[in-house]
């Protein structure tokens, strides 16, 4: 059972028939039953589906000779739609939800040649920074099977990671691609909003969220990338920009590229082991030419505050659609199948709302209550210009802050930052503490409220072990430069070749 | 705002919500909900004056289209996932209303 290579090797043994489609799909359908009991991963995997469309690739190779994932098995976050195949966002709300449609991005890789081996576990709803939300259990880090993967993409960065896949589709709204693929040591890219379909992304927070790529090098990443990219007319918010080619990005030729380090807001909290790798890193792109320089963002240290906001508004009223009516879970008609009427009253046990209440109360685990609780009440007459209104204000400032560091005279390309201030922690350790779980996003979130792209490498790890991930964001629409510095950095080291002792 | 929240106040909010909480769940957001909202309170000593408030970072759209019909889900799929669903009908069954 060898490990998968990355894209263009599996993409090219395929064409050349060194290997059928069909025996690469078998090899990661055996990877996943040998791995997933460790690591969880997995909600869903759909052997015959995926075995039928590799066969299909092996008997017509001509109609696949340009397609640019032809035959390589990828998994799906389980919160993006794929048609007949059930798509949980790993609630109970959805746990037998099997949806009429593809999402955008699944229909494009599966255009591409991609076979979809299986549906990765996710924090409920994408609301988490652990993949413990998840109602099918969490996700283990391949490093360290008693820590988290990182949230809420942990399945598809585990699955990366312990190279089932080489390749796997998250969602991002708050960090949900990058900080899991940190903390999995594989590379993760959020574009920038509005450059990937959401349609058949099961919302959380519309202004935030994302689509993208993991995978275990940047070259698959960027290959990924211009697969899903582009205008959808189902995806009112996609943008007219060109697509470019990503690969011919990746020069390795980053002279002259400037890169800001907002070194006062890494002065508190980044644990010991992150902050020198971080700096390493840069040592790194400066010797291949890279010009590093100090860069204000006086009101990113707001981020969390505003992020929290402005996402459990969205989410509170994304999620008023599950009422147990046109899909999912309903709750049946006795009081016994959910908790006592609180304080107010909700009508008769066998009423509408009552159903509705009770339906609520079964489907959603606690994580995703907290966020519709706290949503609700921020948009609620009185509180909304104090709460709501005043963090879109300042999301404002936080953007105004990044276009001035891009866009001034000797404006940088780029931004560095570690992608999460401490490398994976134990599970449980933090489950109690809300508030402390939220810290954890502190530099992913300004990517999200900003709209800018933003990518996650591996840069070393803490502890001999623990995978440690780089960030760096761009100007809107400028992944190509992302790209390229993140190529020119993994051309220059090692990280990224090394495979947790499970693979 | 870490005591503020009273038992009563989050069951307000949970009714807006349509989520029925446990008494002991109560407690727990009554406490959780009024930590995030304190460390959230920095967020408004920043002076927002003629600032303009961010809904959303879209700059140009692609799917501005002509107004015309095309092939959708046809209503049996959309309804079968309900969980009751009377298809032959094309209805959503759900419990009385009144």
């Amino acid at each position: 059972m060898d490990s998968p290579q990355v894209v263009a090797d599996i993409r090219e043994a395929v064409r050349s028939r060194a290997r059928s489609a069909t025996d690469v799909c078998r090899d990661a359908l055996a990877r996943v039953a040998a791995l997933n009991p460790a690591l969880n991963a997995f909600n869903t995997v759909v052997t015959d589906r995926a075995i039928a469309r590799a066969e299909a690739i092996d008997r017509d190779p001509d109609r696949w000779r340009d397609a640019p994932l032809a035959g390589v098995p990828v998994a799906i976050k389980d919160n993006l739609c794929t048609r007949g195949v059930r798509t949980t966002a790993s609630s109970r709300m959805l746990e037998h939800y099997s949806p009429p449609y593809d999402a955008t991005t699944v229909a494009r890789l599966e255009s591409a040649g991609a076979i979809v081996i299986g549906k990765t576990n996710c924090d409920e709803f994408a609301m988490g920074s652990s993949n413990e939300n998840s109602a099918f259990g969490p996700v283990r880090n391949p490093w360290a099977l008693d820590r988290i993967p990182g949230g809420t993409s942990g399945g598809s960065a585990a699955a990366v990671a312990a190279r089932i896949i080489p390749l796997a589709l998250g969602s991002d709204t708050g960090g949900s691609i990058r900080q899991p693929s940190a903390m999995c040591g594989v590379v993760g890219l959020k574009p920038t909003y509005g450059r990937v379909s959401r349609y058949g992304l099961i919302a959380h927070a519309s202004s935030l969220d994302q689509v993208g790529p993991i995978a275990t090098r940047v070259r698959d990443a960027a290959v990924a990338l211009g697969v899903i990219a582009g205008g959808d007319g189902a995806d009112a918010t996609t943008a007219s920009e060109a697509v470019p080619d990503y690969g011919s990005a990746l020069t390795g030729n980053v002279r002259g590229t400037r890169i800001g380090v907002p070194r006062r807001l890494l002065e508190q909290g980044v644990d010991p082991d992150v902050a020198r790798a971080f700096f390493a890193a840069l040592d790194v792109l400066a010797s291949r030419g890279a010009t590093l320089t100090d860069v204000e963002l006086p009101h990113a240290r707001y981020a969390i505050p505003v992020y929290y906001l402005v996402s459990t508004a969205e989410a509170s009223s994304n999620l008023a659609r599950y009422d147990g009516v046109r899909y999912g879970f309903r709750a049946k008609g006795s009081r016994e199948d959910g908790p006592a009427r609180a304080a107010r009253a909700d009508g008769d046990e066998a009423s509408l709302q009552a159903m509705y209440g009770r339906t609520r109360a079964c489907g959603f685990g606690p994580e995703v209550k907290r966020r519709i609780m706290l949503g609700t009440y921020v948009l609620s007459a009185g509180y909304y210009d104090a709460y709501y209104l005043k963090a879109q204000q300042v999301r404002t400032l936080i953007l105004r802050d990044y276009e001035q560091a891009f866009d001034c005279e000797r404006g940088v390309d780029a931004i560095a930052m570690p992608t999460s201030p401490v490398p994976a922690f134990k599970i449980g350790e933090r489950v109690d503490d809300p508030l402390q779980m939220y810290l954890a996003d502190v530099f992913t979130v300004s990517a999200n409220l900003t709209g800018l792209p933003a990518i996650s490498v591996p840069c070393g790890f803490s502890a001999g072990t623990l995978p440690i991930g780089l960030q760096l964001t761009g100007r809107r629409f400028d992944e190509p430069s992302l790209l390229r510095l993140a190529d020119a950095y993994e051309r220059d080291t090692e990280w990224w070749k090394q495979q947790p002792p499970i693979a | 705002m870490s005591s503020g929240f009273t038992r009563e106040q989050v069951a307000a909010v949970a009714a807006l919500a349509n989520l029925r909480l446990e008494v002991s769940e109560l407690d727990l957001f009554a406490r959780q909900l009024g930590d995030i909202l304190a460390y959230a309170a920095e967020v408004q000593q920043i002076d927002t004056t003629g600032v303009p408030p961010t809904a959303t970072v879209v700059t140009r759209h692609a799917a501005d289209r002509d107004d015309e019909v095309r092939p959708s889900l046809d209503r049996e799929t959309a309804i079968a996932a309900a969980p009751d669903p009377a298809v032959d009908a094309g209805f959503f069954k759900v419990p009385r209303v009144i």
